[in-house]
Order: structure tokens, then sequence, then C-alpha cells
């Protein structure tokens, strides 16, 4: 019988085939700790009683949600991950560098094949690179940091295949969206969602890791894409035969197959404030807007300030619209910054920020009030996540979060 | 006996306890704000052994641990739902806080009727009528009986 990605992933890393449902134990290769449940882990960590870190070098702490610090008690975080890194030897800690799923590919630590957990949801973001990755609790990875392993069971897989070109003004959040809004936020539940198709095939890794970030959203324990020449240029590896093992069998069983052609993909929007509350943005098109930010580890990336940049050159913002644009990381900020992207943005109005998660966890500059409407371009528009609970957010892709912005109102780009 | 308390579906960890809590240094200073945005009487109201009965995708969003945890603070002896998200039902059980699935509960109970739960026997007792509930996998049951990961893995 055939296997699906995930199934092949899993059964490399532990010497035999799996099967969904079988419950195996895995050597962690790599375990990611964002700043807001660093002090939470290292305290289950010693009511563990373990005396030493099982294997440091698979450690990477990342402060990034908190950074720079807001409020007083948030340094409390760095500082308990600095004293943990010192104790225990950890020597992988980024302390100001970006957004930890931005990193832990970027920084070149996830590699196609490998199995990462990080302490927060959209760990799941490394399925871009096709690695099994997803997120846990504090406490269970505690439990990884003094075993260096983890019990999995193993997922049921839903193919989502598309093919064909998209349209001019559609990226893949668009993609991601609409199939998060079919498959509605708990359809994917337990299960590995695995893209393809050529539409998928042409896609750059950053517009994989999009979708790989918000499979999460549909209740997927991951999502996961077949590692090719521009997954291993990305990750600076070569593409041989290990990594062209990793693909699915033509025989493999799916619980489902989800068949779309890439011309029939809209703008969407998710609607307030259910992630699946998918409309086409020419459906809520005029709907007024008092902020738009572009940003996060869903859409932060040098691709998406350039589509934003492409549309907003020699334009401005609307005049009582704010738009804050963050990169997901220093790399990219440096980047956008060398090649004129961050100029164009300025230029047009934006407010440029510090590398981090920033607005999208609520807690960066940018909090809204009641009845404010904000379109944003990260993962999750949940009741109060940027300010009060009466705030419209309206998730969109870098296109029609530029193209509103100037326009004062949602707007297709 | 316990008293219910019905939440909807999609019932996202925002919701259970918002981000901006989650810097309070202890599950005890959080535990307070607990449902903030949907019921603001929830954590004054709450009696240790009353339950969370919900309906499809309890928990579904962030990893935060700090969700089952101050639930289980506020004495919430179990949560029962026609389904859960993955990672909330995960650290539930590693927190030693029962989470039990069942499709037919949510549907026949309201806010403050009177339930009973035999969890050895995977029985809910509503109104003199009695209702099965799906008992955990082995592996889970097994860290779950032993009060969580952490006493687990001191075995």
């Amino acid at each position: 019988m055939g296997h699906t990605l995930i199934e092949k992933i899993i059964g490399n890393k532990v010497g035999h085939e799996v099967k969904p449902g079988d419950i195996v134990t895995v050597d962690v290769d790599w375990c990611m700790i964002d700043d807001i449940m660093v002090p939470f882990a290292v305290q289950k960590f010693e009511e563990m009683g373990f005396d030493k870190v099982a294997n440091p070098d698979s450690v990477v702490l990342i402060y990034d949600h908190f950074l720079p610090a807001t409020q007083v008690d948030d340094s409390r975080h760095f500082r308990a991950g600095d004293e943990f890194a010192d104790k225990y030897g950890i020597k992988r800690v980024h302390r100001t560098d970006g957004i930890c799923h931005q990193l832990m590919t970027e920084a070149g630590y996830v590699k196609p094949g490998d199995i990462a957990f990080g302490t927060d949801s959209h760990t799941v973001t490394y399925g871009c690179v096709g690695a099994f990755s997803t997120g846990i609790g504090y406490t269970e990875m505690a439990g990884i940091l003094g075993t260096g392993q983890l019990w999995i069971k193993v997922p049921e897989t839903i193919r989502v295949e598309i093919d064909g070109t998209l349209p001019g003004n559609v990226t893949s959040k668009d993609v991601i969206l609409r199939i998060i809004g079919d498959l509605t936020a708990s359809g994917a539940t337990y299960q590995a969602l695995e893209f393809g198709g050529s539409t998928v095939d042409a896609m750059s890794v950053a517009s994989r890791m999009t979708m790989s970030n918000m499979s999460v959203e549909a209740g997927a324990k991951c999502g996961v894409f077949v590692p090719d020449e521009k997954t291993c240029d990305y990750c600076r590896i070569p593409y041989d035969d290990s990594v062209k093992a990793l693909q699915p069998d033509g025989d493999a069983t799916y619980t489902k197959v989800m068949r779309y052609r890439a011309e029939d993909f809209v703008p969407v929007c998710a609607c307030p404030s259910l992630v699946d509350n998918i409309k086409p943005v020419s459906e809520i098109k005029g709907t007024k807007v008092n902020q738009v930010f572009l940003g996060s580890c869903t859409n932060g990336r040098l691709e998406d300030l350039r589509t934003a940049a492409a549309y907003m050159k020699g334009k401005h913002v609307a005049p009582f619209v704010k738009m804050i644009v963050t990169p997901a990381s220093r790399k990219i900020y440096r980047e956008a910054l060398a090649d004129g992207t961050l100029e164009i943005l300025s230029d047009a109005g934006a407010i440029i920020t510090t590398p981090g998660c920033g607005l999208c966890c609520g807690r960066g500059g940018g909090i809204l009030s009641d009845d404010e409407v904000v379109v944003a371009t990260n993962n999750r528009n949940f009741l109060g996540r940027m300010g009060t609970s009466k705030v419209q957010i309206y998730l969109a892709s870098p296109a029609t979060a530029a193209a509103t912005a100037v326009a004062g109102y949602i707007t297709e780009a | 006996m316990g008293k219910v308390f019905r939440f909807h579906k999609d019932v996202d960890t925002d919701q259970i306890i918002a981000s901006q809590y989650l810097l309070f240094p202890t599950i005890d200073e959080m535990k307070v704000h607990t449902f903030e945005s949907l019921n603001s009487d929830f954590a004054s109201q709450v009696k240790p052994g009353d339950f969370v009965v919900a309906d499809e995708n309890f928990g579904c969003g962030s990893s935060r641990e700090q969700a089952p945890s101050v639930l289980k603070a506020l004495g919430v002896k179990a949560v029962i739902a026609k389904s859960f998200a993955r990672i909330f039902y995960r650290n539930s059980i590693n927190i030693g806080m029962p989470v039990i699935v069942s499709k037919e509960l949510y549907d026949v109970v309201k806010d403050g009727d009177e339930m009973e739960l035999d969890l050895q026997e995977g029985v809910i007792t509503v109104d003199g009528k009695t209702y099965s509930c799906t008992k955990l996998p082995a592996k889970m049951q097994e860290i779950l009986d032993q009060g969580g990961l952490i006493a687990s893995l001191n075995q």
C-alpha cells in the first residue's frame, strides 16, 4: 500500500513503514520555544526534575511576540530564556532577529524530512520545506527538552490539488483562505494537508509558507509540500536522492482529495470573526477601514512587501488610514531596504516597524478600539485579537491590503 | 454533581484566555479572566466540580497551554465537547484535565443544568438520563491517570 508524504517523512525518521493511527515515538530534530512560553517551559522542565537538556543544539529560543517590550513584565520572559540558555548550553538564541516561524527555516535550521515541534500553533509553517512540524504546549515541550523525544499519532491526509495559473491579483493567501473556507475551521482536525499540482509547483517557497502557516486554521496537524529544487536552494542543501524520496506514492490513501482550478480563485477576505468566514473581496468592497497591517509569519516576507510596493508606488495611503508594515525578519527588512521596497512603502505613508510578531498577536503598536475596522495579512481574526472584542478584523492578501490602504475601503488590487 | 456552562462551536483559545493575560506570571492571576470576552461572569460563577460543555472544535487556535490550565485552576471537572482542536486536547491530557468527546450532550443540555460524570465508566447523567461518551486512547488515559505528563515522566 502506498504512503502519503507525511507518512513517508515520519516513516523515514522511525525507520519503518507507518500508517495513519499508528502511535510512534520520534527523535525530535528541532524544538522552537518563543518568548511567550519560555518561562512556563522552563518552570515545567524544572518540575520534571531534569538536570540537563537532552540535545541543546536542537533547541532554538526566539524572542518575537514581546519585541520590543511594550509592558514592564515582558522582559521577565527574555531573562528567563537567557538564564535557561546559559545554564543548559543552548547556543541558538534569537533575541532581535524576527518571527520564530520565519527564522526556523530562514536561519538554516529545519530541512526537508526533519521533525520539529514548537510552543506556538503556527509551527506548522515548516511544512513548506517538506518537514513535519506542529505546535505543542509548554509541558510537552519541557518533556522533549529532557528526553529528546515525543510520541505522536500518524495523521490521516487530505490531498489538495491545484492546477493552472492564478489570476494576477490572487496570491497564495487567497488560495489558502478559500481552502479553509471550504474545509471549515475544524475540517482538517487531526489530519495532515498535502498540497500539490502545477500551481503549487510554480509557487515560491515564500508563497508555500503562507499556506503551510495557515493549515492549522482548518485544524490540521500540519500542511506539507513536496520538497523540490526551489526548496533545496532556499535551505542551501543539494537536491539529492534523500530529498527526492520525500514524495507521496501514486497509490497513497487519502481521506479526501480536493481539486481546484487556479483560474477559479478570486481575491477573498476572512470576515469577522472566524477564519473560515470567507467572502470574495468583490462582495464586501467599500467597507471603510481605519487601519491596514502588512506583516506576520503568514505574509511578512520580501515578496509580500514587494507586492504591496508594486501597487503603492506613486500612490498614497488614504488620509484616515494608518498602514503598519512589519517585516517578518531582520534579513527581510534589510533586503527590502536595499532594493527600495521600504522606501516606496514609506513614501506612500506606511509606518515601517521593527521585525517581529507586531500587531498580529495584539501586542505591538496598532491596537484598535470598539467598532474600528482593520484589514490584516496575518492568520487569525479571532475576537479581541487586535484590541477590544468589538474590533472588526478582515484577513486578506498583501495585494488586497495594499489596495485597501490606498482606497481607504476594502477593495481588490 | 456539577453545573453546566454551555459554549458554542469554534471557541478559540483567545476567547478562553486572551493573549494580553499570558504575561501574568501565574495561572491563578490569569484564571479570573477566563472566557472574559464571551461571559465576563464565568470566572466568578464557576465552582469546583462544574463542567464546560461545547459544540464542535473547542479550543481551536493557539497552542497556549494556559487555556486548559485556567479551566483546571478554576476547578472545572471536565470539558465535554462534540470535538476538540488537537493541541488543546493534547495539552489538557498533559496537565491532567479530562476532555471528553460526546456528540449528543451539547444538544440536550442547557446552561445551568446539573450533571454528573463517571469517567471510569464513560457515562454522563443529566436530568435522570444517561449518555455514553468516548473513552481516551490508552496512551492518553495512562497519562491522565497518573495526573498529567509531569507525574507520568516522574514515574
